[in-house]
């Protein structure tokens, strides 16, 4: 069971406290758009063993969703930030790229 | 046979004896006593039979290992079985009985499937399922039926009380043997909060019954001034009778405190489960031993070398008088020894080792006892209990050079470190050739949430068998006889031939033989998961804690590939079991789950309100009058409020504010219709989509004010809806400056329904709500009858029809007062099901009958509730689809059948031909299906492929028992189709 820092309220929340909510940093495709690219908007998912953004909702705390760096593998969590970020955070990329020499990036 | 030494015991304090029956049969043991030592000290060496084969039983282990004495404990209420008599206190009055045997435990007809063994090999199970149908009825199932299932299922709920408890610390030590207890003392003198669980009731482990010096003290006291200096400290719990069950993500710790199981029916809760979490885990749980194979291992009176040990000197239990020792290493001397001091036969000491030399060894032949070594154990003698045993060479094939006389067989193949708590979480192990084990590696530990390791593994469980290892890593020093090298042993002979493998076991309880994982092997078997599901070894309730690494041995020697080639198998938790009643804790009964309430609940139980659950409230279905049918009192609430005027409590429906300047964007985004033109005291009719343009929910929509609207949804959606709403404006629409608050609870709200309605809200009195200051889809604020109130005219069942919101604190008084005042034009409260019946005579779709998460608006005749206009709203990109667009898509209509019955709910209409998989083609199904009091037959809703172009058609909906219900499409809407009677 994960302990995940909520960056809006401060708590080290349990895992208990929080709902998932999948891969971070989705584009989202509208009206408009090609079905090759609303395909992989709504169903096209990352699912690497090792390094993931990911969206976790603080939903028995202070109700706000926040976005968490973590090894799938290891569970070892390189840092959450808030979910108002188009990518992720440069502390947190710097994070994992001390941790995982070798990762490729999150894009 | 076993029985009670007249001096000793530690554990036991002779001056309280306990009676306690076993199969009816009365025995008494002493406090201090487990079950195990106390059927032992009473002569019962056979306490069960075996699963597969229903061979005689007796108790192998001391500990959390045993693999056979499962017994069902208690009556009644308190009726537990597969209780494992080693880990069991025993208490006065405790009422045990053997298990797998008919009728009984002496004389047991299924003993005869240890003669038929050969048809019960490796794979049983998959080979019959191979077998000819007629096989499996007559032959496999009766027998499969028979053997099935360990113990009885308890008949009565459990009486007893289970609760749960939170715990944080920064070390965490699982265990408490000398190990355990210098990993705290340490942690614990540097000021860290520390918690120690002991899953016994004792404190030492086996320093306790082995000795040795620690520190330049005797073992036992050197345990006993650790435990006072940390029971002094406050930054330090010692918590006994409690195991570490498993070990989590991130320093999760579940721990099983056994708290009133030796006191039933006292104040204490019988179990308590803990949550910890813990900065750093101590892994501190010691080693178990392993058995030998060699044929009749498993006959009542073989037992652990350290478990023979135990019960001698913790106990003063002795397995038998005349031992017989068998053993790879030095340690099980130490068994020999304690016999002798305990004044009793060894016959001799069978040891596998061409040449092993050390003082154990010595001290064991200097008291006269003779030591065969490079012999083994051919075969043990006796039918149940075992009366000697036959020696032959180890290197050979069993032939037997010479026989002893015994009744007890102590054997040792060596210790395993206990690392199921380290492998949990990820830790990971080598094998040690030399020591003939599997240790913790400590170059991979399990890591936490920072990427470094969160445990550490100390003492026993490290590897480290001798106390002066142990001690070394804690800076103490510690004096322990020398041994010399352990040999590895899996099968005794080492080529002992197919009869005795036949009866060699490995896995006492899943009754798993050597011969068993051999033919696996040979079958083409190679991973160790593949074959540990094969054959069931290690699949039993103790996980194989004393079969799993002689299993993978035997498998490794079959495959001709080294031990660390072949692998463990995977370490999960629990440890061991833990009581259903812990897991669950206080979360039974009226507890399970929280019950949501509207300020009315009251009103409705006392006037006998049949209950449905929605979501988590529960509604009135109906209210039924004494002796009154539920369909009856349907029937009354729907003709009385057709007629007259009907009563409905609405407050469960979701009521979500939707404030601020971009709130309007924001809902045009969230409905597939135009809310932001909505004008202010204006009600709209919404649906919701997800992405994948699904319809998701429904409700009307009022415009508050200039920047504020207000969201009704379904009652079991508010909550879902509300983390919807947020979810796009926190994640995707940040910018937009729009507040949402889920006030569902903050409202009681009355629905105030049929022709007479407006005169019971004119009793009322204070506000104008005629037509023309109240049109239909309006709502205005104001005083009604005395209370603050919103009124809205809206109408889900067709009628003229009011629902007006209070504040949740007046809601009961509103409602009692719209009762008082409706009273004489024949007011009537009405339920669920009288809301639905209403709602589908309309053709009103519901959340989840008519839809099921594959249904979009446009198939439901909800065009029309489609903006047009608006260039993007959430789901309708994918309704663009072409697979959304096709016309040949299943779509709302009515049904009716030919003679006014109802139809079943759920039916499927067919279509001509067969699918793939030979089963009729379908062409629509059932959705929604009543009997409508209002037109005196049955009324339904469907799904049917091009529905709406093919009004008039009949369809056949096959049902039970070949019936088949002919329904005519009709127009959904059932009722006043041009909806004069809810706008006047
Ligand atoms: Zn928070």
């Amino acid at each position: 069971m994960l302990i995940l820092h909520c960056p809006y309220c401060g708590v080290d929340a349990e895992e208990s406290e929080l709902a998932p909510g999948g891969e971070a940093h989705l584009k989202r495709f509208g009206p408009g758009s090609s079905d090759e690219d609303f395909e992989a908007y709504m169903f096209a998912r990352k699912n690497p063993k090792g390094v993931h953004f990911e969206r976790w909702r603080h939903a028995y705390g202070c109700g706000k969703w926040f976005l968490a760096a973590r090894c799938t593998a290891t569970l070892e969590v390189f840092g959450t930030y808030k979910a108002q970020n188009p990518r992720p955070h440069p502390d947190i990329v710097a994070a994992v790229k001390a941790k995982r020499p070798g990762w490729e990036g999150w894009k | 046979m076993s029985l009670r030494l007249t001096k000793g015991g530690r554990l036991i304090d002779r001056s309280k004896p306990l009676g306690f029956r076993f199969n009816g049969q009365p025995m008494h043991g002493f406090a201090g006593d487990t079950l195990a030592s106390a059927l032992l000290g009473a002569g019962q060496a056979m306490v069960g039979r075996s699963f597969k084969y229903h061979r005689p039983r007796g108790i192998v282990a001391s500990g959390v290992e045993e693999p056979n004495a499962l017994l069902g404990l208690g009556t009644g209420a308190r009726f537990e079985p597969d209780q494992r008599a080693t880990t069991t206190e025993l208490f006065e009055g405790a009422t045990t009985t053997s298990q797998n045997h008919w009728p009984s435990l002496k004389f047991d007809v299924g003993a005869i499937n240890d003669k038929l063994y050969r048809l019960f090999p490796a794979g049983f199970y998959y080979k019959t399922f191979m077998f000819p149908r007629f096989a499996w009825k007559h032959v496999f199932e009766p027998i499969v039926r028979q053997s099935a299932g360990l113990g009885e299922v308890p008949k009565d709920a459990d009486v007893d009380r289970y609760e749960q408890a939170y715990g944080y610390c920064d070390v965490l030590v699982a265990g408490g043997g000398v190990a355990g207890l210098a990993a705290a003392l340490e942690a614990g003198r540097k000021g860290q909060r520390v918690i120690v669980l002991e899953q016994t009731p004792h404190w030492g482990g086996r320093a306790m019954v082995d000795g040795g010096q620690i520190d330049g003290h005797d073992a036992a006291d050197w345990v006993a001034a650790a435990l006072a200096e940390l029971k002094a400290m406050a930054n330090v719990s010692l918590r006994n009778r409690t195991m570490v069950s498993g070990v989590f993500d991130h320093g999760y710790v579940i721990g099983y405190q056994r708290v009133g199981d030796a006191e039933p029916g006292s104040d204490k809760p019988r179990h308590r489960l803990w949550r910890i979490r813990a900065g750093q885990i101590v892994v501190a749980s010691g080693a178990i031993e392993r058995p030998i194979s060699f044929a009749g291992n498993d006959l009542p009176g073989v037992m652990l070398a350290g478990a023979v040990r135990d019960y001698i000197m913790n106990w003063a239990v002795a397995p038998g008088q005349r031992l017989v020792v068998v053993t790879n290493n030095d340690d099980a001397y130490r068994t020999a020894l304690a016999a002798l001091d305990a004044g009793l036969e060894v016959a001799g000491v069978v040891d596998a080792r061409e040449a092993a030399s050390g003082p154990l060894i010595d001290a064991v032949k200097a008291r006269g006892v003779r030591v065969y070594e490079g012999h083994g154990i051919a075969k043990v003698k006796g039918r149940a209990e075992v009366t000697g045993v036959e020696l032959c060479r180890q290197a050979g094939e069993g032939t037997v050079v010479m026989e002893l006389a015994c009744d007890a067989v102590a054997m040792s193949g060596g210790w395993s470190p206990a690392v199921h708590l380290w492998s949990h979480c990820g830790g990971k192990l080598f094998w040690d050739e030399a020591a003939v084990m599997f240790r913790p590696d400590h170059a991979r530990p399990p890591t936490g949430a920072d990427g470094e390791a969160m445990a550490r593994i100390v003492g026993a469980a490290d590897g480290k068998l001798r106390l002066c290892e142990i001690m070394e890593e804690f800076g103490l020093g510690a004096v322990a006889d020398e041994e010399s090298a352990i040999e590895p042993v899996w099968l005794m002979p080492a080529r002992a031939p197919d009869a005795l493998r036949f009866k060699a076991f490995l896995d006492y309880q899943n009754d798993v033989k050597v011969s068993d994982v051999q033919l696996a092997a040979r079958e083409g078997y190679e991973s160790v998961e593949h074959t540990k599901r094969y054959t069931t070894l290690g699949m039993a309730t103790d996980q194989g804690k004393l079969s799993n690494i002689n299993g993978l041995a035997i498998l490794s020697d079959a495959l001709g590939r080294p031990i660390p080639a072949t692998g463990t198998t995977t370490f999960r938790p629990p440890y061991t079991p833990i009581s259903f009643g812990a897991i669950t804790g206080e979360a039974r009964g009226e507890l399970f789950q929280p019950l949501r309430r509207t300020p009315i609940q009251g009103w409705h139980a006392a006037r006998g309100a049949h209950w449905e659950p929605v979501g988590q409230w529960r509604r009135p279905y109906c209210y039924p009058r004494s002796g009154e049918a539920h369909g009856d009192a349907v029937k009354r609430e729907i003709l009385t409020t057709r007629e007259k005027v009907g009563m409905l409590d609405a407050s469960t429906l979701g009521k979500i504010v939707v404030k601020g300047p971009d709130a309007g964007r924001f809902l045009d985004m969230l409905y597939t219709n135009l809310m932001s033109t909505l004008p202010v005291g204006k009600c709209r009719y919404g649906l919701m989509c997800n992405e994948n343009g699904f319809l998701m929910d429904d409700g009307v929509v009022v415009r508050l004010s200039e920047d504020s609207w207000l969201c009704h949804t379904t009652s079991g959606g508010a909550d879902r809806i509300h983390g919807w709403m947020e979810d796009w404006l926190q994640c995707e629409w940040w910018d937009w400056k729009v507040y949402t608050a889920n006030l569902t609870e903050q409202f009681a709200q009355v629905a105030v329904v049929g022709p007479k309605a407006r005169a019971v809200l004119e009793k009322l009195g204070g506000m104008d709500v005629s037509k023309e200051a109240l049109p239909f889809m309006t709502y205005v604020e104001g005083e009604l009858g005395g209370f603050r109130a919103r009124v809205f005219r809206i109408s889900f069942s067709g009628e003229l029809s009011y629902e007006i919101a209070v504040p949740t604190s007046e809601g009961l008084a509103f409602w009692e007062a719209v009762a008082e005042a409706g009273a004489e034009f024949g007011i009537t409260p009405y339920g669920t099901e009288a809301l639905h019946v209403m709602r589908a005579e309309k053709g009103f779709i519901m959340i989840g009958d008519e839809t099921d998460g594959t249904v979009i608006p446009q198939d439901l005749g909800l065009g029309w509730a489609i903006s047009k206009k608006k260039e993007d709203y959430l789901g309708k990109r994918a309704q663009q689809r072409s697979y959304m667009t096709d016309p040949d898509r299943w779509k709302l209509v009515g049904l009716e059948t030919l003679d006014g019955s109802v139809l079943p709910d759920g039916v499927y209409a067919v279509d001509a031909g067969h699918n793939a998989n030979g089963q009729r083609n379908v062409q629509g199904r059932v959705t929604s299906t009543y009997f409508s009091p209002t037109l005196g037959k049955g009324i339904a809703m469907g799904l049917v492929r091009r529905g709406p172009d093919r009004m008039g058609e009949v369809l056949d909906f096959p049902g039970d028992n070949g019936a088949i219900h002919k329904a005519r499409i009709v127009d959904p809407c059932f009722y006043d189709k041009e909806g004069e009677k809810a706008n006047v």
